[in-house]
């Protein structure tokens, strides 16, 4: 079994995907030859051709709306968006069709497509190449929103959403894209794509988190068990659909949560899974909920950036927070 | 200085406004009289169909529609050049052309009467529904030449823009990627001097709408959309080179939208009457008439004949219509995903018991 970082695990999936299945293709600017600006699509071109892995021209509502067209046509495409920054010009074709193709056919026509992204902060990257917008999808009805936050989800979970027979936004933390290796075989083995992870079982505080925060609520974790407590961490890693009862679950154990992202705070993920709790599990709360997020600034170039992200400090600060109600 | 490249937008045009046929090179389409008293009947009941919606719209049984008065020529050429197996990507008004491809007029009814079924329609279930967001199908159409391309099938992708969609940048997008990867696909831009309220010349200063395709490198021309000969020729020959292997097209049509944009607009507070009625001369199907009649295929009594088949034909289509069966709250979930997410479906129980509530 190879160790693998997380994006050699997201080039390892597309290359199974594109083994086995002839409707697969991967599309985006620089993919090809180059293997994208992050290497996430490294030799596909020149194992699978250039048929397969296509470089477009430079134009992001032509590279989701192609996307759109050729799903409906029978292709399972995998289109590339460089940096979610650069989402926007495909916004219209997520939103007025991906995700309604199937709704207004009746059926008729589906969307089976996959949009990669890499995003967040704390790369240093110039300007528009920071941001954790997933929310703005996962407000909307008919796609799926997933994120990994290891080399073994990024591989299972990608899987499943090349496979799946509804558009999905797959998004991937570049900050942590090389951070650990993990052990995952390549054994087309999917994740599924209405569920949260389990990460570290605790008893004290539920810790909720996705994607490059997983870092950092683990290392909080860490601290916290130095201090005897004891927390269970979640890995939401499929946004949209959301999958609450395994975060009530924890929640009715715990009695108390945080939740951590990257993104900021206003109308965020973070918002819906606050408001789940306070809708369905009010009475297993002994605290507040609080949220740990990026603040309702603009995200900040690099010499604010670390100011901006959440901090395994301001983590430690809202779970005594929550620890300091009995 | 030297020239680099040069380019020049040529005209088709078969049938004059007065039903007489021009150019030196007739094509066969121009003297196939049984095929061309088809597409002439088509256009009628296309016409008598777009009236009888305006009135179901006036008198409250269908919801905003956006009316094709003008356009059969142009719509039912593209329809009648393209191959079942092609895909069509229009906008919203094509009917002419969708009636050709199977798309029944109580399919177009049951769309702009606010019910989904509308676009599970009997036409190819390849082609693509109705598109609201302007210029958007462009890309669309370009995603399903590039499958058919890689697949290694013989068949083109056809979109369609109006004047005002030809500035969008999905449609420039569209023609350059067109270009890029050589795509099996023809590029209509239907334009009818209008953009709701917006005039041909504010969208761009160029001469032609045409030339947008040149700019991508792709062959462009500009034809006589109320003739219907000059449409079907120039589509036909578009497809044939997308078939070929020899890429896309762009065709600009010109023609004149003789009725407001849609249901909710009144052209009166923009345009001037004596432009529309001064339009009425140019319009397709009386330089149709014209001609079939100038060459004895066509008289008065076939004229009535037609009327009132189109008459009934349309009635039977209002009724299939109006008798379609209620949508059910059920209806707004199950085509949401191939699986229903649980939280989706705990909302759609909970809607389903409030409306047993509701009614009980």
């Amino acid at each position: 079994m190879a160790k693998v970082t997380m994006v050699e695990a997201v080039t390892m999936a597309m290359a199974h995907e594109l083994e086995n299945d002839k409707d697969v293709v991967v599309l985006g600017e620089d993919v090809g030859i180059n293997g994208g600006v992050f290497r996430a699509t490294s030799g596909l071109a020149q194992r699978f051709g250039e048929d397969r892995v296509i470089d477009t021209p430079l134009a992001e509502a032509m590279i989701a709306g192609m996307t759109v067209g050729m799903a409906t046509q029978g292709m399972r495409p995998i289109a590339e968006a460089q940096f979610m920054g650069f989402i926007f010009p495909m916004f219209e074709h997520i939103v007025c069709h991906a995700a309604r193709m199937r709704n207004r056919t009746r059926g008729r026509l589906t969307c089976p497509l996959v949009i990669r992204a890499p995003y967040g902060g704390g790369i240093h990257a110039p300007e528009h190449h920071s941001e954790s917008i997933e929310a703005m999808f996962a407000h909307t009805p008919g796609i799926k929103v997933v994120i990994p936050s290891s080399p073994s989800r990024a591989y299972g979970l990608l899987l499943a959403a090349i496979r799946s027979e509804d558009p999905v936004l797959f998004f991937e933390p570049k900050r942590v894209y090389h951070l650990n290796k993990e052990e995952v075989e390549d054994d087309g083995e999917e994740y599924p794509l209405d569920m949260c992870f389990v990460i570290r079982e605790g008893t004290d505080v539920t810790l909720v988190t996705w994607g490059a925060m997983m870092k950092e609520t683990l290392e909080a974790a860490d601290k916290l068990a130095e201090q005897g407590i004891s927390a269970e961490v979640i890995d939401v890693a499929t946004i949209s659909p959301l999958d609450m009862d395994t975060i009530h679950e924890s929640v009715a154990k715990t009695g108390r949560c945080v939740i951590i992202q990257e993104a900021a705070k206003h109308c965020s993920v973070s918002s819906e899974i606050a408001a789940n709790l306070a809708d369905q599990g009010l009475y297993d709360l002994l605290a507040p909920v609080k949220r740990v997020t990026g603040y309702d600034t603009i995200m900040p170039l690099f010499k604010l950036e670390k100011k901006y992200m959440p901090n395994v400090d301001r983590i430690l600060d809202k779970v005594n927070q929550v620890l300091e109600v009995s | 200085m030297t020239t680099v490249a040069s380019f020049n937008i040529d005209y088709l045009q078969y049938l004059t406004p007065n039903g007489e046929l021009v150019g030196d090179k007739k094509p066969a389409i121009a003297t196939d009289f049984e095929k061309l008293k088809s597409i002439y009947e088509l256009m009628v009941l296309t016409r008598t169909f777009d009236a009888k919606a305006v009135a179901l719209q006036r008198t409250g049984k269908l919801g905003t529609y956006a009316s094709c008065l003008g356009h059969e020529a142009v719509h039912i050429g593209i329809g009648s050049a393209m191959a079942e197996q092609d895909v069509f990507a229009p906008m919203y008004r094509e009917y002419g052309a969708q009636f050709y491809r199977g798309v029944k007029m109580s399919e177009v009814l049951l769309y702009w009467g606010g019910d989904e079924r509308g676009s599970d329609f009997s036409g190819p279930k390849h082609d693509f529904p109705w598109c609201v967001p302007i210029a958007t199908q462009c890309t669309h159409a370009a995603g399903a030449a590039l499958a058919f391309k890689l697949r290694g099938e013989k068949r083109a992708a056809v979109s369609v823009v109006g004047d005002g969609g030809s500035s969008k940048g999905d449609f420039l997008e569209a023609i350059n990627a067109a270009s890029a990867f050589q795509l099996p696909m023809v590029m209509m831009i239907v334009n009818n001097q209008w953009a709701i309220s917006v005039p041909r010349k504010k969208q761009s200063q160029g001469r032609t709408l045409a030339q947008k395709g040149i700019g991508g490198g792709l062959p462009s021309i500009q034809v006589d959309g109320n003739d219907y000969i000059a449409v079907y020729t120039a589509v036909k020959a578009a497809l044939k080179r997308a078939y070929e292997g020899k890429g896309a097209s762009v065709i600009e049509a010109i023609t004149y939208r003789l009725s407001d944009h849609t249901t909710a607009d009144d052209a009166s507070r923009y345009r001037p009457d004596d432009e529309v009625e001064n339009a009425r001369q140019f319009e397709p199907i009386k330089r149709m008439r014209k001609y079939l009649t100038s060459q004895g295929q066509w008289n008065e009594q076939l004229e009535n004949q037609l009327l009132n088949t189109c008459k009934v034909e349309v009635e039977t289509a209002v009724e299939e219509y109006l008798k379609a069966s209620n949508l059910t709250v059920a209806d707004m979930f199950d085509y949401m995903y191939d699986e229903m997410p649980h939280n989706l479906a705990e909302q759609k129980a909970y809607a389903e018991s409030m409306e047993e509530k509701s009614n009980g």
